[in-house]
């Protein structure tokens, strides 16, 4: 189910909030409404975590993370660390990554199986996703731009991608990827897709400028309509299940 | 390099519009072309309404803050016009194509279609094409309300004179200025005693049209102006301007006796020559030596001087005996012979002369000349007096008669005609005067059959009353001169395109 919020009058959704299968990190803002949105429909399947990076609240462009683990710029302070490792469940690897391009989420893209990276990235810190997230790291580009971060958005089910996008870099990515996807935009024609929107496989969240249009394909792209978290999380627990026994 | 590379060809693919939804090629404001032109209107703020000023009487159009364009309804010139009048607005967007929609030619409504192109949004370039309405209000311009007010009103006039007594050179000048359309701006052309006015409405076509005067014929001219008004708040003057142009009295074929001073300067030419052409240089022809000189305008008005005789004084003689005494020359063009001549005048076959002549070339026994009798003529001329101890030649022969055969060809059309300038001619001087004139145009147009140098520069028009049906069935002993129809033939398709005017007015 996607909805439409908007961030003290901003629409870039995706700047101020990160989205995975396991939990969600929302920034520290002036009216608490952006929150209990994310609250009202993440509350009983997911924790819901404040925070900022840096001392800052552009959270869902400096960290890049899956339902495995997270990772945090060299920026990130040590109390903004601890806070995140006592916040999260366990199973999720909070690390932090010396890297010369710090602004993870530009530059990262990934669900829980593949990721997409800038390709200038370096080569310790392309070792360190696989390991933490327990992806397949792929160096790409979308539409002829570096920051594969900022131009799509990707979830276990389907992608989005920038508008321009030729057919054949579709077919490229989709088969890397392995999940289906479509060129489209969000807020109204903006093409920084991932920035105007987060989402996982049951959930998706837009800013409030998404037109009708927009908002279908989203939801047709990402398969939110059937989606029930309950099936989603239990397929988790299972595996929560295992690692305890 | 680029030859070697494996380039993977990339095609675009379709997006959503993001408003309604229909599939698009991806653009930067990635909403399909309806959708962006509801939402955004680039011709917001262009103005769609103008009102522009119209003369009636010239059909002109007021681009302020003073000119007055000519344009017909539908033409470029008037699409650039109002193009024009929207500068400022179109500064903003960038102009790609203007054309007119049609509207009732007595509405008074013009209408241009306008296709502007403007950026919008994130770099997307978007065209539109809007009407613009132009309402013409009728305004008399500055120069329609000076004519209505009084049609008669000059602002400059040229006044031509030429003080002989005859008026060959202005037929002449008359046809030169039709050739050159040199009096196309005047006003009033009117005909006065020894000359001609013309009127003009600017100080300017005066100014140009006696710059032209200057370079067909030797003149000197003088200007002067008369204040008519003057308006003390932003101090204009209104003036009248006139010119006075004077044109030398020296004429074609005269006999002229030339003051000692001017001779020298020519290098002794004799003192007797006879003008052989006059445009803005007037050459002079010793007729015993056959040398030939140049006078420029300003070197004759520096010592003018006046024909010893004029044509009017020419006498017929009948040629007896010619005997050729010197080659044939080659004087600027035309050529001629020396001859020893036995003449008399044919009011008295008494007395014989053996004069010395140069149309030794085309005088037989048996012709007709013309020439000036200075045996019997009674010359009062002061530079005459200075050159003591020179002795007159009894005669000077200047051209050959041919009025024998015109005689036959008496009341016969010819096969060309000229056009003449819409002067205004003073009717009061009575019946003998138009008979001169009559006769003098008539000895004007057997000049120019006479002298094709002379036709070279005028426009001859075909005759349609002519037979020459007629002209063939008479035997002609000698060769008449006449204008040959090669010399016509260009000036054909003019008189057709004339005559097709004709048959539309019917």
């Amino acid at each position: 189910m996607a909805t439409r919020l908007m961030f003290e009058n901003s629409c870039e959704v995706g700047v101020f909030s990160k989205l995975t299968n396991a939990y969600c990190l929302v920034a520290i803002g002036g009216s608490e409404s952006f929150y209990s949105t994310f609250e009202a429909e993440l509350a009983d399947v997911i924790p819901v975590v404040k925070t900022s990076i840096a001392g800052t609240r552009i959270i869902g462009r400096l960290c890049a993370g899956n339902k495995n683990g997270l990772l945090l710029p060299h920026t990130t302070t040590d109390q903004e660390l601890q806070h995140l490792r006592n916040s999260l469940p366990d199973q999720v690897v909070v690390q932090r990554v010396d890297e010369r391009l710090s602004a993870l989420g530009n530059c990262i893209a990934c669900n829980d199986h593949v990721a997409l990276t800038h390709t200038d990235l370096d080569r310790e810190t392309e070792e360190l996703i696989a390991d933490v997230l327990g992806v397949e790291v792929f160096r790409q580009t979308i539409a002829g731009n570096i920051l594969v971060g900022s131009y799509c958005a990707i979830s276990n089910r389907g992608g989005l991608v920038h508008p321009h996008t030729s057919i054949e870099d579709l077919d490229e990515l989709s088969t890397l990827l392995q999940v289906p996807l479509v060129a489209g935009t969000i807020n109204r024609g903006s093409e920084v897709i991932a920035a105007g929107m987060v989402v996982n496989d049951w959930t998706a969240f837009c800013g409030a400028d998404t037109t009708a249009t927009e908002l279908s394909v989203i939801e047709s792209v990402f398969k939110l309509r059937e989606a029930q978290p309950t099936a989603i999380v239990d397929e988790m627990r299972k595996s929560l299940i295992d690692s305890y026994v | 390099m680029a030859a070697n590379m494996f380039v993977v060809p990339q095609t675009r693919g379709t997006v959503l519009c993001c408003k309604c939804g229909i599939p698009m090629a991806p653009n930067p404001a990635n909403m399909c072309v309806t959708c962006l032109r509801l939402e955004v209107d680039i011709t917001e703020g262009l103005r769609k309404h103008v009102i522009i000023m119209y003369c009636p009487e010239c059909e002109s159009y007021l681009q302020p803050p003073r000119t007055w364009i000519k344009a017909q309804l539908e033409s470029k010139e008037l699409l650039t016009f109002c193009v024009k009048r929207l500068e400022n607005d179109l500064k903003k967007v960038r102009l790609v194509n203007a054309e007119f929609i049609w509207t009732e030619p007595h509405s008074k409504r013009i209408k241009v279609k306008l296709k502007v192109q403007k950026e919008v949004l994130n770099g997307a370039i978007l065209e539109q094409s809007y009407v613009v309405e132009y309402v013409q209000q009728d305004h008399m311009c500055e120069s329609c309300t000076r004519f209505q007010a009084n049609p008669d009103q000059w602002v400059a006039a040229v006044q031509l004179r030429q003080r002989v007594a005859h008026r060959r050179t202005f037929f002449y000048l008359e046809q030169l200025i039709l050739k050159h359309d040199a009096a196309v701006h005047a006003i009033k052309i009117k005909q006065m005693d020894q000359g001609i006015d013309f009127f003009f409405g600017n100080r300017s076509h005066a100014v140009k049209f006696v710059e032209f005067l200057g370079k067909v014929a030797p003149t000197k001219s003088r200007h002067d102006k008369q204040l008519v008004s003057h308006d003390p708040k932003n101090n204009n003057y209104n003036y009248k301007y006139t010119f006075s142009v004077e044109i030398s009295p020296i004429c074609r074929e005269d006999l002229i006796c030339l003051p000692p001073k001017v001779a020298a300067s020519l290098g002794n030419l004799g003192p007797l020559v006879i003008c052989t052409k006059v445009t803005n240089n007037i050459a002079l022809l010793d007729p015993f030596t056959l040398r030939q000189c140049f006078l420029d305008t300003d070197q004759y008005w520096r010592h003018s001087f006046k024909s010893l005789l004029g044509s009017r004084q020419l006498v017929e003689y009948d040629v007896f005996d010619v005997e050729v005494v010197s080659p044939e020359y080659n004087v600027g063009g035309s050529k001629y012979v020396l001859a020893d001549i036995e003449v008399a005048r044919i009011t008295d076959y008494g007395k014989l002369f053996y004069i010395r002549t140069h149309l030794g070339h085309i005088l037989k026994p048996g012709d007709r000349a013309l020439g000036y009798d200075l045996y019997g003529a009674n010359s009062n001329d002061m530079e005459l007096d200075k050159y003591k101890g020179l002795v007159l030649p009894e005669a000077i022969l200047i051209k050959k008669s041919y009025e024998e055969k015109r005689q036959k060809k008496r009341g016969k059309p010819r096969s060309w005609k000229l056009k003449s300038l819409d002067m205004e001619v003073d009717d009061t001087k009575g019946r003998a005067y138009e008979e001169k004139m009559n006769s003098e145009y008539e000895g004007f147009l057997r000049d120019l059959e006479e002298n094709p140098e002379l036709r070279f520069n005028l426009s001859l028009y075909r005759n349609r009353d002519y037979q020459p049906s007629e002209m063939a069935s008479v035997s002609e002993g000698d060769d008449m001169p006449s204008v040959p129809l090669e010399e016509l033939l260009a000036d054909l398709e003019l008189s057709e395109q004339e005559d097709g005017e004709d048959s539309m007015r019917e």
